[in-house]
């Protein structure tokens, strides 16, 4: 059992508009020193497969096909054995 | 001309799309299931708005992957007409069939009002009853309605007239450009983030939405007639 | 020798779960308290049971008999509305009520809240508000229509109040939103004692063909009961006895109570059940709101004088190590009881497997009366069904006339003011959030899905209309919390007679009201005397209007730093019996005679130019007489159907002035307007007199509106015309307001926003 936790976030060349706001809250709250904010989100799936390299392959194309869009967003993983 | 509506889990204009067939057009339209691999028998595919799988992942991430869009990829292929709607819209960048891809509004929050829109080319099966640059009203209601695509994609989509309209005035979500609705190459697929189906009578607040479905009706029925 | 056997079972139970107490723990340690019994309650569960009741009986009834679920403070006044009507299909008892609007066909209709909730996490607290009211309406077999909703907040210079504002505001658009049914109405106001306490009411209405009403019964010894929707977390558990409590400096940390909301998973739901009522195999539907599982199969078998045996071991989990008592008592959302004739169950499930629904036959209706739930083969609970919900305990409380009240008495708020000019004090009327637009909020929620909405949220009242037919219908909510903390008798009419105003000035003919008491603690007799008074004023009003009141919902105990206003909020729904009577309030056309019906007197007192000028109110508010309100709807309705009135619109917050600027807001228009009378310019100008509306008639018709409201001994005046750009308004010939309508629609409309982004420069 392999567990990946796979990290999606919008391009950088794309305009984060929720990491901008967030940017702006966080500067009117004294955060002067936030250069930017970008927001992604994080998913956990877990495969039964005994095989990382096999894993790995699975997880790259489970993101390339659906989890992420590659018109805009960018994503990475990593994988860890589980119980 | 045949009209066939096809139905995700979540979607929620379905209904409301196959009224405006039926009584601006007064035309054959079913609703059809996403598990429903099939759509020979129709001539147009409209795809509703909505939350299709509850826009969960990314909109329309999921929906795509359903067997009706297999069914609607070939029918585009095949010359018919297809129109996405808001979520539809959605579903078809998802698919792959039209450019680009979607985010959250500029301003974060759901929008739901009429805009002015221009329409920037009215050469196109869908917009054929409209002037070129014409201003129309149609209401909008999204989340996500924040369209991008990188500027090469840009340029071919102007260069080759794929823009069909804009809004006009204010941008309600920070679209690229301000495009409201673009088609694919050949012109026969087009999707738009407005609601023409929720304009089709003056008590709606504008019937500019009517027009839209008449001019799919007059281009399909002045190629094959009126079967 | 029967005792001790009932003993060995409680016991038994006790060891089911070792963190719970048993029996006589928690008879000796009181724990009872806990879960907010009182001692005598303990005692009548004892009497009941004929033994010490374990800790899951004692969380049943615990929630069974909570404010939320018995009414047991506000049992006695509820009596006091009138329910019933030649039209009224089905009243108070049910999911929601409905109403016969003729052709076969019913509106279905309810409001409540989800205050507590809110309070602690705005964002899901007001979605699952959204959620339950749209489930209590389609449980009936109705197919919703449309929301609307009633919001209280504290002000908006306060960060926190603006972030839970905001997040209720997206949590209801995005419940709504998803599910497809338009939110087409609702109210706003901002008042310091809801700080701490938010009120978010949510309603919704619900058309069906007379045929296809529901109940929530189960009837048929050895039917069987199925779930269906979403399987059974820890969330929630003790929400209905936690909206019977007031909010205290903890209430943030009990945060597992509230719910999280799946709006696409109430969308199939709600498909799948309009299907399973069209197919007609329900005998019996109720949602699992309140009290979950516990409340809709307790109800259920009482209602339907059967009991019921339930077997937790089969209700779907998404936990593990779930107590009974946890599974009874979870709130989790998007959730359905069904009971179906005998040998049906495959039909149902080959519905709700077409819309990817989980379902499980999770008992049987039996017929001894007990409510009786097994787990892992042991009884965890066996409970004479009747007595959770028919002998839930009744408080008699006695109100007090509070010491306010009577000072107020003495305060007349016109006497000051004097040196004001009117059309400055426009301008910040307008400014005031009450009184500004709420285009910032409606322009949230999809208000246009379903493609039926003829009058969008921003007018009197919304419509809404019906797919076939030439009919249509009008709705509104309503409740000036300021008059009925001022007099909470008037202010209880007031509120209704706004509402049936409000549905009157769109071309309908009002039919009933849903009601949503927000109050403080009962326990206190000044509270108690504010929602006494404020329900006796609601049910005169109703009497007169011939409004029944079909359903609702109290919510009490809205205490954290101070006591609510008392806000009692009027859901009104209207029959427009053709299109062509809707009318909304703007000005159509230049030219058009501008009438001003209905007296006008010094009547500030609570109004929101005195709220503006001393930043708190006092006095006593605008008295209402309920025989000239009703003159006065039905001129206004006889002159909108006999096609004469271009544009109506009440007189309501911000009296006469407001009303003639938000009459020129929607369009291009203005008005010039001469007012003669023997009081103050500001008074006129800004009073709230009840019982008054502004129409524009066309010119032909004018002399023949005037003719008509005086044979129906209505007061009339033609107090100008429609024109183009201007507001002017002359009083006894000297210049009061003279503005252009531009520059007090932007002030109007840029109120809201500017208050939520007090930081943005633009």
């Amino acid at each position: 059992m392999y567990k990946a936790t796979i990290t999606i976030r919008l391009k950088t060349s794309v305009l984060d508009p929720q990491g901008n706001a967030v940017k702006g809250s966080l500067h009117s709250l004294g955060y002067g020193e936030v250069r930017d904010v970008r927001i992604g989100k994080t998913m956990e799936v877990w495969l039964d497969t005994p095989d990382a390299g096999e894993a790995e392959g699975r997880v790259e194309a489970m993101c390339r096909e659906l989890l992420a869009n590659p018109v805009i967003e960018e994503y990475e993983f990593r994988l860890e054995k589980g119980a | 001309m045949r009209f066939a509506v096809p139905v995700f889990p979540g979607s929620n204009c379905d209904e409301d799309c196959a009224k405006a067939v039926r009584e601006i057009l007064d035309r054959p339209v079913d609703l059809v299931w996403y598990k429903n691999g099939n759509l020979d028998p129709y001539d147009a595919i409209l795809l509703p708005g909505g939350f299709s799988y509850g826009d969960y992942l990314r909109t329309g991430a999921l929906a795509r992957f359903s067997p009706v869009m297999d069914a609607v990829a070939e029918a585009a292929d095949r010359g018919k007409l297809v129109l996405g709607i808001c979520n539809g819209f959605q579903v078809l960048l998802e698919a792959g069939l039209l450019p680009g891809a979607m985010r959250v509004n500029d301003h974060l929050k759901f929008r739901c009002s009429i805009q002015t829109l221009r329409v920037e080319n009215n050469r196109l099966p869908f917009t054929g009853l409209y002037e070129e640059g014409e201003e129309i009203r149609l209401p909008i209601a999204h989340g996500e309605g924040n369209y991008y695509c990188d500027d090469g994609t840009l340029k071919g989509l102007e260069e080759r007239g794929q823009i069909a309209f804009r809004y006009a005035g204010e941008n309600p979500n920070g679209s690229v450009t301000g495009i409201a609705g673009i088609t694919n190459r050949e012109g026969n697929v087009l999707g738009l983030m407005p609601h023409p189906e929720r304009a089709i009578y003056g008590w709606m607040g504008t019937d500019d939405g009517a027009r839209l479905f008449r001019s799919m009706l007059r281009y399909w029925e002045g190629m094959h007639g009126a079967a | 020798m029967v005792r001790l056997e009932e003993r060995m079972m409680a016991d038994r139970v006790d060891r089911a779960s070792e963190n719970e107490p048993g029996p006589e723990e928690i008879r000796d340690r009181e724990c009872f308290r806990e879960v907010g019994l009182t001692a005598e309650e303990y005692g009548s569960i004892r009497d009941h049971l004929g033994r010490l009741p374990n800790w899951t009986e004692l969380g049943i009834y615990s929630v069974m008999w909570s404010e939320h679920c018995s009414y047991k403070n506000s049992k006695p006044l509820l009596k006091r509305f009138p329910v019933e009507g030649p039209h009224v299909l089905q009243g108070p008892g049910e999911g929601a009520g409905a109403l016969d609007i003729g052709d076969g066909q019913a509106v279905v209709f309810k409001i409540e809240s989800h205050n507590h909730p809110t309070a602690v996490e705005p964002f899901q607290g007001a979605a699952t508000g959204v959620g339950g009211i749209i489930r209590d309406v389609f449980s009936m077999g109705a197919r919703p229509v449309a929301l609307l909703n009633s919001l209280r907040f504290g002000s908006l210079s306060n960060p926190r109040v603006r972030y839970l504002f905001e997040q209720a505001v997206a949590g209801i658009a995005h419940y709504g939103n998803v599910v497809g049914i338009p939110t087409v109405g609702g109210e706003v106001e901002f008042d310091a004692s809801y700080e701490g306490n938010p009120l978010v009411n949510a309603m919704c209405v619900g058309v069906l063909p007379h045929e296809d009403l529901q109940k929530g019964i189960a009837q048929g010894v050895g039917n069987p009961v199925i779930y269906v929707g979403s399987s059974t977390g820890r969330d929630g558990i003790h929400g209905a006895t936690f909206a019977s409590e007031e909010l205290g400096e903890d209430s943030e940390e009990k945060r597992p109570s509230v719910q999280a909301g799946d709006p696409f998973m109430e969308k199939l739901l709600l498909e799948a059940c309009m299907e399973l009522v069209k197919k007609k195999i329900l005998l019996g539907i109720q949602d699992m709101g309140a009290a979950g599982l516990t409340c809709s199969s307790a109800e259920m078998a009482a209602k339907g004088n059967t009991g019921m045996e339930l077997d937790l071991d089969r209700v779907p989990q998404r936990e593990t190590g779930m107590t009974p008592y946890e599974i009874l008592l979870s709130e989790s959302q998007e959730r359905m009881l069904l009971v179906v004739e005998d040998g049906r169950e495959g039909e149902v499930r080959e519905v709700l497997d077409k819309w990817g629904l989980q379902s499980a036959v999770i008992g049987r209706v039996t017929g001894d009366g007990r409510y009786r739930v097994r787990q892992k083969g042991r009884i965890v609970a066996d409970i004479p069904v009747k007595t959770l919900v028919d002998d839930a305990p009744v408080c008699y409380r006695k109100g007090e006339e509070p010491e306010y009240y009577r000072v107020n008495a003495d305060r007349h708020p016109e006497e000051k003011w004097k040196e004001c000019d009117p059309g400055e004090a426009l301008r910040q009327v307008l400014a005031s959030p009450n009184v500004a637009s709420k285009r910032w909020v409606y322009q949230q929620y999809d208000h246009m899905v379903r493609t039926s909405t003829a009058v969008r949220p921003g007018s009197d009242a919304a419509v809404i209309v019906l797919d076939g037919l030439d009919k249509a219908l009008a709705m509104s909510t309503d409740g000036n919390s300021r008059y009925v903390y001022l007099d909470p008798r008037q202010g209880g009419m007031a509120a209704v007679v706004e509402a049936a105003r409000n549905v009157v000035c769109s071309g309908a003919r009002p039919l009933g009201i849903t009601d949503c008491l927000n109050f403080g603690s009962p326990e206190k007799p000044e509270v108690f005397w504010q929602l006494e008074e404020a329900v006796n004023g609601m049910s005169e009003a109703c009497r007169h209007l011939g409004t029944p009141v079909v359903g609702g919902n109290v919510s009490l105990y809205n205490e954290s730093k101070g006591t609510i206003h008392p806000t009692p909020v009027v859901g009104m729904v209207g029959l427009v019996e053709s299109r062509r009577h809707i009318t909304t309030q703007e000005f159509k056309r230049e030219g058009d005679r501008i009438f001003l019906l209905g007296e006008t007197l010094p009547e500030l007192g609570g109004s929101e130019l005195q709220l503006v000028l001393d930043q708190k109110v006092s006095g006593r508010p605008p008295r209402v007489d309920l025989e000239k309100e009703s003159q006065l709807q039905r001129i206004i309705l006889t002159a909108i159907q006999k096609g004469w009135v271009s544009s109506a619109h009440d007189c309501s917050s911000g009296g006469l002035a407001v009303t003639l600027a938000e009459s020129a807001f929607g369009t291009h228009l203005g008005a010039k307007v001469h007012l003669r009378t023997k009081w103050d310019p500001l008074v006129m100008l800004f009073s709230e007199s009840q019982s008054r509306a502004v129409l524009s008639v066309s010119p032909e018709h004018a002399e023949a509106f005037a003719g008509l409201a005086e044979a129906e001994g209505v007061l009339c005046a033609e107090i100008g015309e429609v024109c183009r750009e201007y507001l002017t308004v002359e009083v006894n010939g000297q210049p009061a307001i003279d503005a252009r309508v531009k520059d007090l629609r932007a002030i109007w409309e840029g109120a809201i926003p500017c208050a939520m982004n007090p930081f943005s420069t633009n």
